[in-house]
């Protein structure tokens, strides 16, 4: 059974420095009070998994949490680049930040083994791009019984994943609907796993088509109303579109990004 | 006749590539915009499918992202990222891919990742693969909507983060690639087609008002000219109202 715990305990106990750590929500119920936790808490020399790091990931990287970002695509979506990114792969600022990169589908593919408890995983994807040569964990891999030439990517198995999701009941049982993007794969792949909530009820309601992550699947359970803006909660909030353009040119400067930091989250 | 932007004129372009009832892998941008004006124009049976996992998204408003609530709201089917590449992309359930570029070359390779040699060290960091490589290798065919700049049509891309037609006529077969590849490139001054032999880009249409120097002077190499080289039919009254209440509506 999940242990419902608060945001600052569960991340005290489950993220530690070097961790490998996949904070996941495809645009929607994306972890960000999390995240900001982790800044707060000055964890250091992370490898940090996400197919689609975004403003928080930016943050967590402007932060100095990063070491190394496993990635698909990074940017602000719909928007433009993510600076804080770019500063530490060009510039090494505020630290170094190793890269490894994938399509989306590889990255689904490694969360999905990880999952499966399988080694590695198969798709038809990456041929004829320069991915495979840039990026150690995309091998060919031939079929045994066509003789296809596809492509093999490892399983990913974080120490800790982490994401959001609407509701749950008081033994860790979790409901969460709408774009559910990597949600069950990533915590079904992580030796650890925190889930934060916007509510946390008595009895859950039947809701058909919701997906459930059982409590006894799960490591810890904070209800942090709020915790994924300013992505969005289907049923609960709205994606805050403006804050995604705003951040932008907050980013964008050192001197303005360290404000930020200093009054927004530390 | 109103009169209209390139950019207008692109979007419009591109959303009469799409035919009613195709199945459109979308992204977000330029791509979203054309197939959401063809969806309101001549093409209202348009399955927009979207890499969030919403299949037979309606939305009433453009999404700002690929994973706008909106879409999801109206969509047929809500499915896992993993489905959405394992079981209706990677099988050739979907008909056309709609893709920007960074930079693209003149076999229609599209970068995405990095500007520069240098890998570790780029003059620039683009956001990536995302989900452009598999696209670009699975749906039937693919369409490019890019701006045309020599910085955007260089001669050989830096990166190949997805895969046109690589070195030339044969090379899609040499990789066991299924789709056929990018078939059309709509850029703000006109159109590129692939030569029916050698797969180079080759310039099927000029939009109104367009020069061939002025393609020549945004086009990093040496660009063909198919035969009978046409002019774009201008945006109607209708496209253009539709396309720019869109955009007006941005979320």
């Amino acid at each position: 059974m999940a242990e419902i715990t608060t945001l600052a305990e569960a991340v005290a106990r489950l993220v530690h420095d070097g961790d490998t750590v996949a904070l996941e929500g495809f645009t929607h119920l994306i972890p960000v009070a999390a995240g900001h936790e982790i800044i707060r808490q000055g964890r250091r020399d992370l490898t940090l998994v996400r197919m689609t790091p975004d403003i928080v990931y930016d943050q967590l990287i402007g932060a100095g949490c990063a070491r190394k970002l496993v990635f698909s695509w990074a940017g602000n979506p719909g928007v433009g680049s993510l600076h804080r990114f770019r500063d530490a792969a060009q510039h090494g600022w505020p630290v170094p930040l190793e890269i490894e990169e994938h399509s989306h589908a590889g990255m689904a593919n490694r969360y999905a083994a990880g999952a499966a408890g399988l080694p590695f995983a198969v798709l038809r994807g990456y041929t004829g791009t320069d991915l495979p040569g840039r990026t150690a964990t995309i091998a060919p891999i031939t079929c045994p019984f066509t003789g296809e030439v596809l492509t093999a990517v490892p399983a990913l198995n974080p120490d800790v994943a982490i994401v959001h999701a609407q509701r749950a009941d008081r033994h860790g049982n979790v409901q969460l609907w709408g774009i559910t993007g990597v949600h069950k794969e990533v915590v079904l792949a992580s030796r650890t796993s925190l889930v934060t909530v916007e509510e946390i009820v008595d009895e859950l309601a039947p809701r058909p088509g919701a997906i459930v992550l059982p409590g006894w699947a799960i490591t810890c359970v904070a209800e942090v109303p709020g915790g994924a803006r300013p992505s969005y909660a289907m049923g609960y909030y709205e994606r805050d579109n403006a804050y995604y353009r705003s951040w932008d040119a907050i980013s964008r400067d050192r001197d303005a990004f360290t404000t930020w930091l200093r009054t927004e989250v530390r | 006749m109103s009169s209209h932007s390139p950019g207008e004129m692109m979007t419009v372009a591109a959303s009469r590539a799409l035919s009613d009832g195709d199945r459109c892998f979308v992204g977000i941008g330029k791509p979203s915009t054309a197939a959401n004006l063809a969806r309101r124009t001549h093409a209202p049976g348009l399955v927009l499918v979207y890499e969030s996992g919403t299949i037979g998204a309606k939305p009433d408003r453009l999404p700002l992202s690929i994973g706008d609530g909106v879409l999801a709201e109206t969509a047929d089917a809500v499915v896992s990222v993993p489905e959405i590449f394992n079981y209706w992309l990677q099988p050739g359930r979907i008909d056309v891919g709609f893709l920007g570029a960074a930079q693209l070359d003149r076999f229609a390779n599209i970068n995405t990742t990095v500007i520069g040699d240098d890998y570790a060290n780029p003059a620039v960091r683009l956001p990536g693969a995302g989900g452009a490589p598999e696209i670009a290798a699975s749906c039937r065919e693919v369409i490019v909507i890019v701006p045309h700049s020599r910085r955007t049509f260089v001669p050989r891309v830096d990166f190949v983060t997805s895969f046109g037609f690589g070195a030339g006529a044969g090379d899609r077969e040499r990789h066991g690639l299924r789709g056929r590849g990018p078939q059309l490139v709509v850029t703000d001054l006109g159109m590129l087609a692939p030569d029916p032999e050698t797969c180079e880009l080759t310039l099927t249409h000029l939009h109104p008002g367009v020069t061939l120097d002025e393609v020549h002077a945004a086009t990093g190499w040496d660009l063909r000219v198919a035969p009978g080289l046409r002019t774009t039919e201008a945006p109607t009254d209708t496209e253009l109202s539709v396309l720019r209440a869109l955009e007006g509506q941005e979320g």
